[in-house]
């Protein structure tokens, strides 16, 4: 399974400001190797954030997301030592979750 | 998540894993992710906004001055990493998409926002070289466009 | 005076091109702005915590972990000790620098065979990782806002020091470049990058605090001996060796002309 993301999840008024790092090679499949050969297209296609069981963004990417992709967001609620949960999926089926604590 | 966790998990692989979570149940129907994730092919190939939008099933978005283009640089030094931001006062803003004109394929990225989330989404694209930048915004069922022309230095996809 | 007229031609090259660009004022402060809006997220971080996960780890035939090894301050302490670096090892007689001294540990406490320890040392993409890349990123994000105190309180650091210097004004290779070429003079460009007047004060701190640095034309975690490899090798030098007296003299020169200020890695950058 992939590394885990680095998530920040952080109380701004009413609001819950999240930040996300993920580790993600997002080859475009357009790159070409030292030996020439084109790099495969591997890349994270779905994106998923939900707070206490409801979805607060969902996502479609496509590999011009940048390699270890930020995304930052903000959704009404939220309080101190509720949980943040990230999924991602890529095109080749692998999947990781993450979660964080709201701060 | 401790290491011997992480260890089993790392053994038992992607796809695997998700046909285990699956069969257990613990996947609903409804689930984009269980169905194998619902991903537009066709709206990630297109090579014009008029493609993009038939992609969408859209028709053609107006032009629009309440998207907004935040902490969105007018060059990028290095066209691998180009932060984009959008934000818009569209009233029931229902999704966010970025396209990059010049790119092999237009479409970047398109976010869904649920009720309850603000209509503000910021993340880093590639681009190719120096292009014009699309965000798309869908409110209420019609389509909305607004555009940045940002300069790239050094090109982003090929390396 | 055949060596002065040549670093005069190349800083006129350098510094004509400079002018032709679009119109300055701007151009600077959309780069400027560029660089801001990329400090929200540093990719750094995931580098960070892979190298504190690492650090806790038993590795090696001997299965030590990195707590057994003195970054200087004692065994297992990391925070602050990079502003320390590079420093005289005892046990190891000879100074080192941060990298080398993962790798001394390596070899020395956990049994790792030295081929082994070094065999990758600047990674590429996920099939290729290196550790020591995200050992660096997490012991010196452990140094991050304490200021560079570098102490020339021994012989062999004084003399390292004294050869780094040497070495940053020594002309060498097909172009007859030294490190002072690029970063011997104020206002200096190549293309559209700035380059640092390292012989200053506020030139110094400014480019040895923000070493490493996560790459966004590298997609990398890039440390301070992977810039001065990278530098040989636009210089036309023969390859810099990791781990080598010649890194390490010349980190240790760079390193101590940044005393004083606040060490701001890692950082991220073009």
């Amino acid at each position: 399974m992939a590394d885990p993301m680095k998530i920040r999840a952080n109380v701004v008024g009413d609001s819950t400001e999240v930040k996300v790092l993920m580790n993600h090679e997002m080859e475009t499949g357009q790159r070409k190797d030292a030996q020439g050969k084109t790099v495969p297209a591997w890349f994270i296609q779905n994106v998923t954030a939900t707070w206490n069981g409801k979805t607060v963004l969902n996502a479609q990417w496509g590999p011009a997301v940048s390699k270890n992709p930020f995304l930052a967001f903000k959704f009404k609620g939220g309080a101190k030592g509720e949980k943040v949960q990230i999924v991602w999926v890529d095109n080749r089926g692998d999947k990781r979750t993450d979660e964080a604590t709201i701060a | 998540m401790d290491a011997r966790r992480r260890e089993v998990l790392k053994t038992g692989g992607g796809v695997s894993l998700l046909a285990l979570v699956a069969a257990a149940g613990w996947l609903k129907p409804g689930d984009a992710l269980a169905q194998g994730a619902a991903w537009n092919k066709a709206a990630f190939e297109t090579h014009s906004l008029d493609e993009t939008m038939k992609a969408f099933g859209g028709s053609a978005p107006a032009q629009s001055k309440d998207i907004a283009f935040v902490s969105t640089p007018d060059i990028a030094e290095n066209g691998a990493v180009v932060p984009v931001g959008v934000s818009s006062s569209i009233p029931k803003t229902e999704s966010i998409a970025i396209l990059v004109e010049k790119n092999p394929n237009m479409l970047a990225a398109v976010f869904d926002i649920p009720a309850g989330t603000d209509p503000a989404v910021s993340t880093r694209i590639k681009m190719g070289q120096s292009s014009n930048v699309y965000a798309l915004v869908k409110a209420d069922g019609k389509y909305y466009v607004a555009s940045k022309e940002i300069k790239v230095t050094l090109g982003g996809c090929g390396g | 005076m055949a060596l002065q007229s040549g670093r005069v031609a190349v800083a006129a090259l350098v510094v004509a091109a400079a002018g032709v660009a679009f119109g300055q004022g701007s151009t600077v402060d959309e780069i400027a702005k560029y660089r801001e809006a990329l400090q929200d997220g540093n990719p750094a971080e995931l580098w960070e915590a892979r190298g504190e996960e690492m650090w806790t780890a038993p590795r090696g035939p001997r299965k030590v972990a990195f707590t057994q090894c003195d970054l200087g301050l004692g065994p297992g302490v990391v925070k602050g000790a990079y502003a320390h670096l590079p420093r005289y090892f005892k046990d190891a007689d000879r100074v080192q620098d941060l990298e080398s001294r993962l790798v001394w540990c390596m070899v020395n406490q956990q049994g790792v065979a030295p081929a082994d320890a070094t065999k990758v040392t600047f990674g590429d993409g996920a099939a290729r990782r290196s550790d020591l890349e995200a050992l660096t990123a997490y012991v010196t994000g452990q140094s991050r806002g304490v200021k560079m105190d570098v102490a020339l309180d021994h012989p062999k650091t004084r003399e390292m020091y004294a050869m780094g210097e040497k070495m940053f004004y020594y002309r060498g290779g097909t172009h007859d470049f030294s490190c002072a070429t690029c970063h011997g003079a104020d206002a200096l460009r190549i293309r559209l990058q700035d380059l640092p007047n390292l012989t200053t004060l506020e030139g110094a701190q400014k480019a040895y605090t923000t070493w490493p640095a996560y790459r966004v034309s590298q997609g990398e975690l890039r440390t301070f001996e992977w810039r001065l490899y990278d530098c040989f090798r636009q210089q036309r030098f023969p390859e810099l060796a990791y781990d080598s007296d010649t890194a390490i003299a010349l980190t240790t020169f760079l390193a101590r002309n940044a005393n004083g200020a606040a060490f701001a890695g890692p950082a991220i950058k073009r």
